[in-house]
Parts: structure tokens; C-alpha cells; sequence
């Protein structure tokens, strides 16, 4: 009999922000992603750099710290591509610590899209050379193979799954959304509906986002959360069960939650009191699928994200602006891949990574709480306005290579 | 209430803020005594009484001009001349002797009073009756003009007024910090009160009438957008700045018209920049209209651009709204304190804004969101809150004694 125990998973991500990119620039310049303006939002390495200094080194340190002290601490971490790529460019120790994580051999990485793209529900071409593309940059920075699969924002259904079981993933990450758990608890391991092998981890949402968005809540009735408190809720949640997952951005350490919120200790102290108990461990997420069997089996036929109190992929694809951009995003894509031109290529990549669209929300703003997400852009209009002037700068590189055609608009 | 214009004889957005604030206000149960420079019939306004300060027609109206101060005669009331009915200056003489006459039976419990060409008979009406005084203000001299100085005589009337006043209502934050910066009046004397829209008051049967525009139709059925402003053509509305966009706009994308609905002193100078600019063919010239004309230009155009220097408020871009625009905006106009579905720019940035109706006019899917979206915001802005805010206001407000 295994013990119970907390999985933990972190998913570190920077978007490669578009400049405030106009009309003027369309069929001119050609670099989207280099914005030098100081403050201006779009500046990519900036930011990069603040969030290195603000998360990515203090939480590192923090992880090694504890890697050192428990021999039985574990966690996952994803990292997509364009994380990596700015890593190496604007902070290549922060690279180094993680290298130094996953050295230990208690540290696993899992497999995701490169470029934190959608393109799952666009094209299946595209997003199979993104998934590969990402298991090979971490094979080769690494040294180490991915086992286990999540898609961009946790979005997840049932052909997701069936995906993922028939390229040899062992197991696939999703939220445990009460409407489709029911009566059931998040934490066992479960059977995806109509697959053979794979296992489904299921986000425990209301004890991930005790730490993920409510830590630093002012009006939540239990701020100040004490590691004592949180470590008991946490056992009282496991108590006859297999397994916590405990699913949430990386960022959370440090930019969502600032260090003077205390979330760095309280981090620490939680998984020392946890570990005290000698009932308790860690597990990766491929150490908790070896441990436990599947207790049933869970359907999603719609996909389900972590996001929002809907679930879903609203925030992304919820209004039309949204669905043109990707719409014309993809639609490109056959004409790109037959240029072989690699710097196209890329550039077309880096466009499909969610958070444009996701800039291009409006479903706060309607509420007139337009402050209850993060964007670089003044408005979403300006979002959309900016991403359209660089597609159709896309279409203008295309048309130059093809001699025809696309230049409509 | 003590105003210069109504309904229908306004020559823009102070009468019509005037008319709904006065109705919302006699609706909600207060009496509205409400003083016009002018005498003339307002069939539809039987909630309040209307006094007439002068016997001059409505014809005089623009002679009076409610926004022109750049025409003031610089000179105090002792030597304006009284009978010298189309000196503006003499018409406020005239005007605040009128109050006087009647200040004391009309008993009011609060003076409200409209801009500076109303604030010396406030202040007067105060003095007789002791009553407290709100001045209200819808626009400083300095926005009316522009980047340039503006009227010293007008700065010092708006500076007394503003001393005066025991409570300041400023019609956004852009004019509470004017009003702070430039008057050097303090913050807590001010209350921001954003005007508003009636709905129900464009809900009087009318229809789109497609043939009043019929040439713009026949080319946005050709894919060209329209894109337009109703403003009045003087240099606070930086319409100079909109149209080298526009040209900028036109040099990347040529499926673009701009309907400039208005007049003023600038006109002539605007029609000479189109030409200067090569878009003369581009631009089409309504001059001042009402009524139908009026509607149908907001109802036959894309996207509404308020391009001013210096917006108090700016209403009309409530009004596109209503009627199905996409919104563009200045930083510089007020009403964008109110909305949040709608692109802004700086008004002097013509490459920001060229981008902007060049991205509503070439997406289909981004002009939709932009009119869905502001269409939800504006559908919740009522007069008759603004008229809960004064009636709030007018209670905190004691009697200042007969001084």
C-alpha cells in the first residue's frame, strides 16, 4: 500500500508578447516580439527579467532548498518552448537551476504544446510538430524524456486523452471540475473514458487555488492562510484517499503572489509540516500513476480548462475577434510550412501561443471589471488590432514567396 | 437652473445635458425653475418653467453663441451697453439683471448654475437669496480653446464662479483636474457627475432613412467604411489632427470616407487642408444639421471619431454608440471615463489613430465586438442616476445665509 501523498505541479510560461505593431509596419518590419520601449508592456526581455527576479530564482531556490532537506520532496514542472527560448537569451542561470531540479532525479518535467498554443483544436499536424518539437528541447536541454501530457491551459477532452494513450503518454493532466466529477473525489488516479492505458490526474481546484489566487485576498475569509491551516486542510482532504493534486502556475510564487505576501515561506513550511507526518510523501506525476491503480473511469466529451468559473475555453475563443485571429492564423499554415523558411516559420509559431487571444477578451470588460485580468494592451481592441496588422504582415511574407494570392484585407 | 440654451435651440451638447439633467430632476420631484438667455416656444418641455431672461428670438441664438468666447469684447459690465442686444456681453448683463428680478420669488432652495455664462448671475442670485450655489461645469475656457490661451476676461469669470461656488460638479475627471490645476481649486470642493444618455428620447418611431445619405450607402455597399464625426468645426475638437489621419489612413488603405457632420470657424480651413492632403474626394462636408439629417449621419456611418483636443464630456459619442458605431476616442475627451469598449489615442497621435480605423474598417470581426460592445456599456448610464447624485448633493447642502 502506497502512501497518500501531494503531487505537485507547476507550469512556468512567458508568452513572447506583439509590440504595439500598426498598419504602418505591415509589409515594412518584420519583427513582432522586439519591443526596447521601457515600461511599455510588450517589452518581452524586461519583463522576462522581472519575473525572473520576482519567481523564477527565489521559488528555484526555495525548490532546491527543499529538494536538499526531504528525500522524499518531489514535483512536475512544465516549461513551454517560449519560456525556454527567452530563458536562454535574458536569464540562462535561471535555466541552470532548473537543469540543476530535474538533475536530482526527483524533479519531472511534462510534455505540452512548444509554443502554449491551441492548436490542438485547429489543426492536429501543427499540433503534433509542437509536441514534438517541445519533447525534443527538453531531451536535449534536459536529458530527459516526457511521460506525461497537458495541453495549453489544462484544456482537456475525451479525443485529448485518446491522443495522448495512442502516442504512449502514461498519463494526462486536467481540472477536477465538480460538474463532471460529481460525487467523486480528485484524489485518486482515474481511467480517461475509452482509452487502454492512460491515467488521468485531476486538479484539485479549490485547495490549488487557496494558494493560487486566494493567498493573497484581503476579503477571503481565511486571510491570513497560515502553512498550519493550509497543511491541515490538505490532510484532512487526503484522509482515505491516494493522492492532492496541487496544479497551478508557476508564477504564482512571486508575480501573482508577491513575496511580501509571505508565499515563499509559506510554501516551504507547508511541505515541512506535510512531510513531518510520516503517513505523507510527494509523488511527480508519472510516481503517482506507478502508485495507483485507476479507482473509475471519467468522460470530459466537451473540453474543460482550469480557467474562470466557466471552465472552458471562453477566454480564448469567446468573441469573434478571437475566432477571426486564430481562424486566420491557421489558415496560413500550409502556405508557411511550404516555405521552409525557418525564421517564418517561427514567427508564425510564436503567434499561436494562447495568450494573444486571450488579451483579446472581452468578457470582463462587459462587467465593467476590466481589471480582473492581466493584459499588456490598453483595451482588447488594441490587442486584436495589433495581432491583425502582424497576420497580415504574415500574408504579405507569403505573398513574396508564392507570388500569389493572400493579400486580401 | 440657470442655463443658456435648451432644446431645440442648442447649438450642441450643454442644451441637451441641460434639458435631460432638468427633466430627469422634475421627474424625480424636485421643481425646476430653469432661466434661458432667450425667448422662444420648447413645445417639448412641460416638466419645468422656463423663464426667459430677454425678448430675443431664437435667430439671435447664435449670435449669442453659448460656446464662442473667442468673440467676447473684452470689456466688464459697467461699460457693456445694455442695449446692445448682439454684444454677449451685454446679453449676460441683461440676463443677470433679469435673475436679479426674480431671484427672491422664486424662492430657491439651491442655485444651479451652467458655465461661465451663467456663474455671475449664480453668484448674484446667491447674494439675494442666500441660497447655495452649484456651478456646473460642462467645459473651461481652456478647452474651448484649445492649445492657445483662450479669453482672459472668460478665465476670470469661470475663476470667481469656481471661488464662489459652494459646490463644484464637474462633468468628468479631465475637467475636475482643470479645474484643479489651472483655478487652483481644491480637490473636495468638486464632485465628478458624468453626464448621461436618454434611450428613451431617440425611441420616437424614427427609421433609418437610407435615402438621405445615398451616395455614402451606394459606397459602403462598394466595402468602403464610413467614418465620421459631429462636432462642432472649431480648434478644440482637433479636427486638423483627424483628418492627416485620415490621409495617413487612406495612403494603406483606400476603402475609407469620413463624414465631417458640423460647422464652425474652421471650416474653411479643413475643406482647404482635404485638399491639401489629397482627400478632398474623400471627405464629405454635411454642414450644421438637425433633426433627420442629424440621426441618419450617425445612422449611415461605421465608426465615430472624437478627435478633441480637450473633451469635457463629449455625448455625441454616446449618441453614435446608440446608433450602431464602433468608438474612437481621444485620452483627452471625458466620456471615455464612462466607456470601456472603445479604441483611444492621443489626439495629436494620427499614426495611432490612422491604425485604429483602418483595423475596425478592415475587420469585419473587430468592428461587431467594438458596436455589440459598447452598446452594453452605454445602455447603463441614466440621467436619473445623475439626477439621484444631485438631488444627494442638493440635500447636503445647507443655506449659507443672506450675506
Amino acid at each position: 500500500m502506497s502512501k497518500r501523498g501531494i503531487v505537485l505541479y507547476l507550469h512556468a510560461h512567458q508568452p513572447l508578447r506583439v509590440r504595439k505593431y500598426s498598419v504602418f509596419d505591415t509589409a515594412i518590419n518584420h519583427d513582432y516580439f522586439n519591443d526596447s520601449v521601457n515600461n511599455s508592456g510588450q517589452n518581452n526581455e524586461q519583463i522576462f527579467k522581472k519575473v525572473a527576479d520576482k519567481s523564477y530564482r527565489p521559488m528555484n531556490a526555495v525548490l532546491e532548498k527543499l529538494l536538499a532537506t526531504h528525500p522524499e520532496f518531489k514535483l512536475s514542472l512544465s516549461i513551454t518552448g517560449v519560456f525556454i527560448e527567452q530563458a536562454e537569451q535574458w536569464a540562462p542561470d535561471v535555466l541552470e537551476s532548473f537543469k540543476r531540479l530535474v538533475a536530482t532525479g526527483r524533479v519531472e518535467v511534462v510534455a505540452e504544446t512548444y509554443y502554449h498554443s491551441l492548436a490542438f483544436f485547429y489543426s492536429l499536424d501543427e499540433f503534433e510538430r509542437q509536441v514534438e518539437a517541445h519533447r525534443a528541447k527538453i531531451r536535449e536541454l534536459f536529458g530527459v524524456e516526457t511521460q506525461v501530457f497537458r495541453n495549453t491551459e489544462l484544456s482537456y477532452n475525451d479525443s485529448m486523452a485518446k491522443w495522448a494513450d495512442k502516442h504512449g503518454f502514461k498519463g494526462i493532466l486536467a481540472e477536477g471540475w465538480d460538474p463532471i466529477l460529481e460525487w467523486r473525489s480528485p484524489n485518486f488516479v482515474y481511467r480517461p473514458a475509452g482509452t487502454e492505458k492512460i491515467a488521468l490526474l485531476l486538479k484539485n481546484y479549490r485547495l490549488s487555488d487557496d494558494i493560487a489566487f486566494r493567498f493573497s485576498d484581503k476579503n477571503w475569509p481565511d486571510w491570513p492562510l497560515s502553512a498550519d491551516t493550509y497543511n491541515d486542510w490538505v490532510n484532512t482532504s487526503a484522509t482515505d484517499k491516494s493522492i492532492v493534486n496541487l496544479f497551478m502556475d508557476y508564477e504564482t510564487f512571486g508575480e501573482h503572489q508577491w513575496e511580501d505576501t509571505g508565499i515563499f515561506s509559506f510554501y516551504e513550511s507547508f511541505i515541512n509540516k506535510w512531510l513531518e507526518n510520516p503517513d505523507n510523501t510527494c509523488y511527480t506525476v508519472s510516481g503517482a500513476i506507478d502508485a495507483f491503480e485507476p479507482v473509475g473511469e471519467i468522460s470530459m466529451p466537451k473540453t474543460v480548462t482550469w480557467a474562470d468559473t466557466e471552465r472552458d475555453l471562453t477566454a480564448w475563443l469567446g468573441n469573434s475577434m478571437q475566432q477571426e485571429a486564430l481562424r486566420y492564423i491557421y489558415s496560413l499554415e500550409d502556405d508557411i510550412m511550404r516555405t521552409n523558411d525557418q525564421s517564418l516559420i517561427d514567427d508564425w509559431s510564436k503567434l499561436q501561443t494562447s495568450d494573444h487571444v486571450y488579451y483579446m477578451c472581452t468578457k470582463w470588460s462587459n462587467d465593467g471589471d476590466v481589471h480582473a485580468y492581466f493584459s499588456p494592451y490598453e483595451s482588447p481592441y488594441d490587442a486584436f488590432l495589433y495581432y491583425i496588422n502582424v497576420v497580415r504582415d504574415l500574408r504579405w511574407r507569403l505573398h513574396h514567396y508564392h507570388k500569389t494570392g493572400g493579400l486580401n484585407g | 437652473m440657470l442655463g443658456w440654451e435648451l432644446p431645440p435651440h442648442n447649438s450642441g451638447g450643454l442644451g441637451v445635458a441641460c434639458y435631460h439633467m432638468s427633466k430627469a430632476l422634475a421627474l424625480t420631484g424636485a421643481k425646476v425653475d430653469f432661466v434661458i438667455p432667450y425667448r422662444a416656444e420648447h413645445p417639448e418641455i412641460d416638466f419645468m418653467e422656463i423663464h426667459s431672461a430677454t425678448d430675443l428670438t431664437p435667430l439671435d441664438r447664435y449670435g449669442l453663441g453659448a460656446y464662442d468666447s473667442s468673440t467676447v469684447i473684452d470689456k466688464t459690465f459697467s461699460k457693456a451697453d445694455i442695449n446692445d442686444l448682439k454684444d454677449m456681453r451685454g446679453v449676460q448683463k441683461r440676463y443677470v439683471e433679469y435673475v436679479e428680478s426674480i431671484a427672491l420669488s422664486l424662492e430657491p432652495d439651491v442655485i444651479h448654475a451652467h458655465d461661465w455664462l451663467t456663474m455671475e448671475a449664480g453668484i448674484r442670485a446667491k447674494e439675494i437669496t442666500g441660497a447655495p450655489l452649484i456651478v456646473h461645469v460642462h467645459a473651461t475656457e481652456f478647452d474651448r480653446s484649445g492649445n492657445e490661451s483662450g479669453n482672459q476676461l472668460v478665465h476670470e469669470v469661470e475663476y470667481q464662479g469656481l471661488i464662489m461656488a459652494d459646490r463644484i460638479i464637474a462633468v468628468s475627471n479631465i475637467t475636475k483636474n482643470i479645474i484643479i490645476e489651472k483655478y487652483g481649486i481644491p480637490a473636495d470642493k468638486i464632485e465628478v457627475v458624468h453626464n448621461a444618455i436618454d434611450v428613451t428620447s431617440f425611441d420616437d418611431g424614427y427609421q433609418y432613412d437610407l435615402s438621405t445619405y445615398k451616395y455614402l450607402e451606394a459606397l459602403k455597399d462598394e466595402g468602403y467604411t464610413i467614418i465620421s464625426t459631429i462636432t462642432r468645426f472649431t480648434i478644440q475638437k482637433g479636427l486638423v489632427n483627424f483628418l492627416r489621419a485620415a490621409a495617413k489612413a487612406c495612403s494603406r488603405y483606400d476603402k475609407l470616407v469620413f463624414l465631417l457632420v458640423g460647422d464652425g470657424e474652421l471650416r474653411d480651413e479643413l475643406i482647404e487642408l482635404t485638399t491639401d492632403l489629397g482627400i478632398a474626394d474623400k471627405v464629405f462636408f454635411t454642414g450644421f444639421v438637425r433633426g433627420k439629417q442629424w440621426r441618419d449621419a450617425y445612422s449611415v456611418s461605421d465608426v465615430f471619431v472624437m478627435s478633441s483636443v480637450s473633451e469635457p464630456f463629449g455625448l455625441t459619442a454616446l449618441e453614435a454608440a446608440y446608433h450602431g458605431n464602433a468608438i474612437i476616442l481621444t485620452r483627452q475627451s471625458g466620456v471615455g471615463e464612462v466607456l470601456n469598449s472603445v479604441f483611444r489615442y492621443d489626439y495629436w497621435d494620427e499614426d495611432v489613430l490612422a491604425d485604429q480605423m483602418i483595423g475596425i474598417a478592415t475587420s469585419k470581426a473587430l468592428k461587431d465586438t467594438l458596436k455589440a460592445d459598447v452598446k452594453k456599456e452605454y445602455s447603463k448610464i441614466s440621467w436619473f442616476d445623475v439626477a439621484q447624485t444631485f438631488i444627494r448633493i442638493y440635500k447636503s447642502m445647507q443655506k449659507v445665509g443672506i450675506s
